[in-house]
């Protein structure tokens, strides 16, 4: 079968980031970027599948040139190939319909029998962009997915659902679900598998058209700070002599 | 601005309540089929196209999440998600994980939608009338099976005093014996943010937040979690709340009464050792 799997480049965990000076967006020049953890997860269950049913994994992304390095990461942990939207314009201008419209042109040819990609990003966080895909494509779809189960022209899946509940959901293939964070563990790149990337194709797909913008990004800031909280930093043994004493005498807590 | 509400059983006050507050009229509907997002897309869009409001309101559920966009798009349109505050035609949601927010303006012309996120707005005590809907016509290509829960919990954490709870910050599973000394010094029970149950460190029944379990304990000590909102709203009834953090802007801070900036491998061991000396 054939896979399809949308991942996004974000930035790396913990990084420190700052607004930009016209304060709409990050500023991106000092940043290392690497792959949207939740698109891991959906990268890792694509591989999976494969080794369980046979056929191909193709992972696409959406973004500027610099994306090109995480679909390689892609690649290098087993992806077959990959296709690079090329997106020049800056990606905070892009709203999710705009990407899943890009992303839907480049599938619609390909025409996967199932399109995997993590639940939400950890830049924009819309956790729209699996749904509105497969509205684009008119295919079915499933979202926070736990479990996946292919059965003939099916897909049986575990979606989750608030406070540790969970739903058995089965829909025909081709479908699109929204892969949960933790569903597996996630795989390394070997050696081997990074000299084999290097010869792996990445077709460049030039983005075109989309949507006119139904949302814009006004402006981006750090949220107001908590007045309340007292903070403690500087020598560990004192903030903690002095967090336990708070906590004794003013919340009485202890 | 005409408002509707698409509600279900679940945020269903706080989402009349944004409603009422971002326009009027305000309808509210919720939807008179058993779930599934093909046929609750298809049900949405009908609803819409009758009662052709500017603005579609929805809690921010996993329910919403699965179908709501899927509406939008039918509609040309993108669904503002999970937002906390604001009213049309700006509203505010967070990004980068609650590092910061974004204050997004609705473009083009309506109808436009949004979803709330769980515990931004309060719910009227008397909420307005809520009418059902059942669409002309219905088909899914999904069957959706009644939902489960996995064996009994073996922990329950709604019931703990105390609570010291892990987060990524902790780095390896070897490292746990760090908080829990902490939690044995506070008689408290362990609990984590999800990476940490995800990674298989602590069992999923120890899990705090949106997809674990919803806690009120009189104290809070959150160790190395930056705080994203999956994990706020699992422990946001805490009475205090402690967070220790080496990144002083992470957003936990923001809802805890004190914290400790620092590298938690120095912080908690002198924490266990303070409160040994209390006692």
């Amino acid at each position: 079968m054939k896979i399809a799997v949308a991942i996004k480049q974000v930035p790396l965990r913990d990084s420190p980031l700052r607004v930009n000076s016209a304060g709409t967006w990050i500023e991106e020049d000092t940043l290392s970027f690497e792959i949207n953890e939740p698109d891991a997860y959906a990268l890792e269950e694509a591989l999976q599948l494969r080794e369980k049913h046979g056929g191909e994994v193709i992972v696409i992304s959406a973004g500027p040139a610099r994306v090109a390095q995480t679909l390689r990461e892609a690649l290098a942990k087993g992806a077959d190939r990959g296709i690079h939207v090329d997106v020049a314009t800056d990606p905070a201008a892009l709203d999710t319909l705009h990407v899943a419209t890009l992303l839907a042109a480049a599938l619609r040819e390909e025409a996967p029998d199932l399109i995997l990609t993590g639940l939400q990003s950890d830049d924009l966080g819309y956790g729209q962009t699996g749904v509105i895909l497969a509205e684009l494509l008119g295919l079915p779809s499933s979202t926070i997915i736990m479990q996946v189960d292919i059965e003939p022209g099916k897909v049986r899946v575990k979606r989750e659902l608030e406070d540790g509940w969970f739903q058995h959901i089965e829909m025909p293939l081709p479908a699109v679900l929204t892969i949960q964070s933790g569903l597996n563990k996630l795989r390394y790149a070997t050696l081997m598998g990074i000299k084999k990337a290097k010869t792996k194709e990445i077709k460049v797909v030039n983005a075109s058209g989309g949507p006119q913008p139904s949302v814009a990004i006004e402006r981006l800031y750090a949220p107001e700070k908590n007045k309340q909280g007292q903070i403690f930093e500087g020598d560990p043994k004192a903030a903690a002599a002095k967090l336990v004493e708070k906590l004794r005498f003013e919340a009485r807590v202890l | 601005m005409s408002v509707l509400a698409i509600v279900e059983q679940r945020m269903a006050g706080e989402a009349l309540a944004a409603a009422q507050q971002f326009g009027s009229p305000v309808s509210a509907y919720s939807i008179d089929l058993p779930y599934t997002a093909d046929a609750y897309a298809a049900a949405a869009e009908e609803l819409i196209r009758k009662v052709n409001p500017s603005l579609v309101v929805f809690g921010h559920t996993y329910q919403t999440r699965d179908y709501a966009p899927r509406v939008a798009a039918r509609f040309g349109t993108v669904l503002i998600s999970d937002v906390i505050s604001g009213a049309p035609p700006v509203f505010t949601r967070q990004m980068f994980q609650g590092k910061f927010n974004a204050d997004v303006r609705l473009a083009g012309a309506g109808p436009h939608f949004v979803s709330i996120q769980a515990g931004a707005w309060r719910a009227e005590s008397t909420p307005g009338a809520v009418e059902h809907f059942t669409p002309t016509f219905s088909s899914s290509r999904q069957i959706a099976h009644p939902p489960f829960r996995e064996s009994a919990r073996a922990v329950d954490l709604g019931a703990a005093e105390i609570i010291v709870s892990v987060g990524r910050g902790i780095k390896e599973k070897e490292n746990l014996p760090v908080v829990e000394a902490l939690a044995q010094a506070l008689g408290a029970e362990l609990a984590a943010s999800r990476p940490i149950c995800d990674a298989g460190w602590l069992p999923m029944d120890r899990q705090v937040g949106s997809s674990g379990q919803t806690v009120s304990p009189k104290l809070y000590v959150a160790v190395g979690i930056s705080g994203a909102i999956q994990h706020l709203v699992g422990m946001k009834g805490a009475k205090t709340v402690v967070a220790i953090n080496k990144d002083p802007d992470a957003p936990i801070f923001e809802v805890a009464q004190y914290g400790i900036v620092g590298d938690l491998f120095e912080v908690v061991p002198a924490l266990v050792e303070a409160i040994q000396k209390a006692k």
